[in-house]
């Protein structure tokens, strides 16, 4: 129907991941603006686990694809099984979480469906009936407003951006399809997943994230930063600026800045981190940004909204105390 | 084994990013270019693959202006063989186009394994990789920060929530850089000097247009001016206060 909107949700053992209820409550919102409804895609199962929560987020029906061949994720056997689903349903818009296999499978849909595609947005709406949508350009220095030749608009979705909301709605009409994919049409495979120690929030979801940078001096130092984190509470992760991972401080997968990753926390708190332009570039549309440095002149005191200048060696023990009680009273 | 290298020019990093005279792309006064840094992770592991096996061929192909060549020796400087350049001097084309345009070049060259980066520093996309491998049919995996040459297939690791899979596809397969996957060696000076005299030849193409059109571009709002709330320790409860009334974040 050229008023609705699918969207791909993003599963792990029958749980839905945060951004792709995010996702979800985008497309509602946009399906409302555009005068129809959305749909959810689950792909791997048969929808019943997760029709309950995408029901109360507004979802008019789950169309759920549990064909053997796609358990296991494989991007070439999911964007098949897309195409062919959009192909028959014809939406005004697909959209996907731009988590780590969203933002795999988004693009080879969208080739499949040989239309464009807006990557990891930040907004949506609906202009003279036309999906418009914003996202990030130079590293988050720039942004543009974007819209589609072709159709459905298809886009990616940043993750921490797009509110989840519930709308009261009740349980959705589950339908499910196969995408008739045998094991020899598959081009790759996830074989296995290799899980990193400690099941921790992952960054670019994370509410609260404590930022190291050269100024710890060492990766055994980074203890702090996680106690720290800990003291916000499980919705919050650490950090590192490039310097830190240069030094092999920190692994690649917890850089934020331009080479690293994006985040939108709604408190970031930089320890020892100079503020370079890259690293700004990660971090700037986080909702508040706390600098904790010895350098009064950092540059990144010009874009914290709170800044301690000091030794974050005696600053960050002193603050983990305080958070810590802070929490006990609430 | 025909390893062929995407590469793109972009702006670099510490590009102070303006609103050019359109309204829609960037201001080019003062913009230096660089080769994308992800594309160096590629060029790299295209070398290190040669290398290991003591046979092979690296292609390197650039849409890009015609006067971006100097992407294109670097690339070649580290070590690849020769150069496609197919010449745009179009400064919005979207990943659709470009991943037409790259795919319809490949379809005529011997190949077993395309790399990218993951994506342009520019856009930020991370989509023309994986558009090309859907458009060849083949499999792909983004992203990857580990990557074997089998016989006749690959196994690649990509960092995902909480951790890493494991990927497999058969070749011919496109792969993305991700940073991780190694470390770019630096062009030497001879290696400068050999890629002087290395084939970069034009190649044609048909321009299919665009498949998302840009209606403006705009710089983020800025952020309000901040605090600096005290020095050391003693300033931290007045930001535990800030962080509870003002941020009402605790």
């Amino acid at each position: 129907m050229s008023d609705s909107v699918l969207v791909f949700c993003e599963h792990r053992e029958g749980n839905l991941r945060k951004p792709s209820l995010e996702a979800m409550s985008a497309g509602v919102r946009l399906a409302k603006e555009l005068g129809g409804t959305a749909a959810a895609v689950v792909l791997g199962t048969d929808g019943s686990a997760m029709a309950e929560k995408l029901g109360a987020l507004g979802a008019a029906r789950v169309l759920a694809c549990p064909d053997e061949s796609l358990q296991k994720y494989t991007g070439d056997g999911y964007a098949k099984a897309l195409a062919g689903l959009v192909k028959k349903e014809a939406p005004a818009a697909l959209l996907f979480p731009a988590s780590a296999q969203g933002s795999d499978l988004a693009p080879r849909t969208a080739a499949l469906l040989d239309v464009g595609m807006a990557s990891d947005c930040i907004d949506l709406d609906v202009e003279g009936g036309a999906v418009r949508a914003l996202r990030p350009i130079y590293a988050g220095k720039a942004r543009i407003l974007v819209r589609s030749k072709g159709t459905p608009f298809v886009a990616s979705l940043r993750p921490n951006v797009f509110p989840i909301e519930e709308t009261g709605g009740g349980a959705p009409a589950v339908e499910t399809f196969t995408a008739g994919l045998s094991e020899g049409d598959l081009k790759d495979r996830v074989k296995e997943v290799l899980a990193a120690a400690g099941g921790k929030i992952p960054l670019t979801e994370a509410k609260v994230i404590v930022s190291g940078g050269r100024g710890m001096k060492g990766p055994e130092n980074f203890k702090i930063l996680e106690e720290l984190a800990q003291a916000f509470g499980p919705e919050a992760a650490v950090g590192a600026s490039r310097s830190a991972v240069d030094e092999g401080w920190r692994p690649h997968s917890d850089q934020v800045g331009q080479t690293g990753k994006t985040v939108s926390p709604q408190l970031y708190i930089a320890c020892g981190i100079s503020g370079a332009i890259q690293h700004l570039a990660g971090m700037s549309s986080s909702k508040v940004i706390v600098a904790i440095n010895k350098d009064p002149d950092a540059p990144i005191f010009k874009v914290a909204d709170y800044g301690i200048v000091g030794d974050l060696f005696e600053v960050v023990p002193v603050l983990t105390e305080q958070v810590k009680a802070a929490k006990a009273q609430t | 084994m025909r390893i062929i290298v995407c590469i793109k020019r972009v702006p670099s990093t510490e590009t102070r990013v303006r609103v050019g005279p359109d309204g829609k792309t960037l201001d080019p006064a003062d913009v230096e270019y660089i080769l994308n840094p992800y594309d160096e992770y590629a060029v790299e592991e295209a070398l290190r693959i040669k290398e290991a096996r003591g046979e092979g061929e690296v292609t390197v192909i650039c849409l890009g202006p015609g006067n971006g060549t100097k992407e294109i020796r670097t690339a070649l400087a580290m070590g690849a063989d020769k150069a496609i350049h197919l010449v745009d001097e179009s400064r919005d084309r979207d990943a659709w186009s470009t991943a037409r345009i790259l795919a319809e070049a490949l379809k005529g060259m011997e190949k077993d394994l395309v790399l990218f980066g993951k994506q342009g520093v520019d856009f930020d996309q991370s989509q023309v990789g994986p558009r090309v491998a859907a458009l060849l049919g083949w499999g792909c995996v983004t992203g990857a920060v580990k990557l074997e040459i089998g016989d006749g297939k690959l196994t690649a690791e990509r960092e995902i929530e909480g951790g890493r899979e494991v990927v497999e596809a058969p070749l011919p397969a496109v792969v993305t850089a991700q940073k991780g996957l190694n470390e770019p060696r630096y062009a030497s000076l001879k290696g400068i000097m050999k890629a002087k005299k290395k084939p970069l030849e034009e190649m044609a193409y048909e321009d299919p247009g665009k498949g998302m059109e840009i209606v403006s571009m705009s710089l983020p709002p800025e952020r309000p001016p901040g605090q600096v709330l005290g020095e050391g320790p003693e300033a931290v409860p007045l930001l535990v206060e800030k962080l509870k009334n003002e941020a009402k974040l605790l």
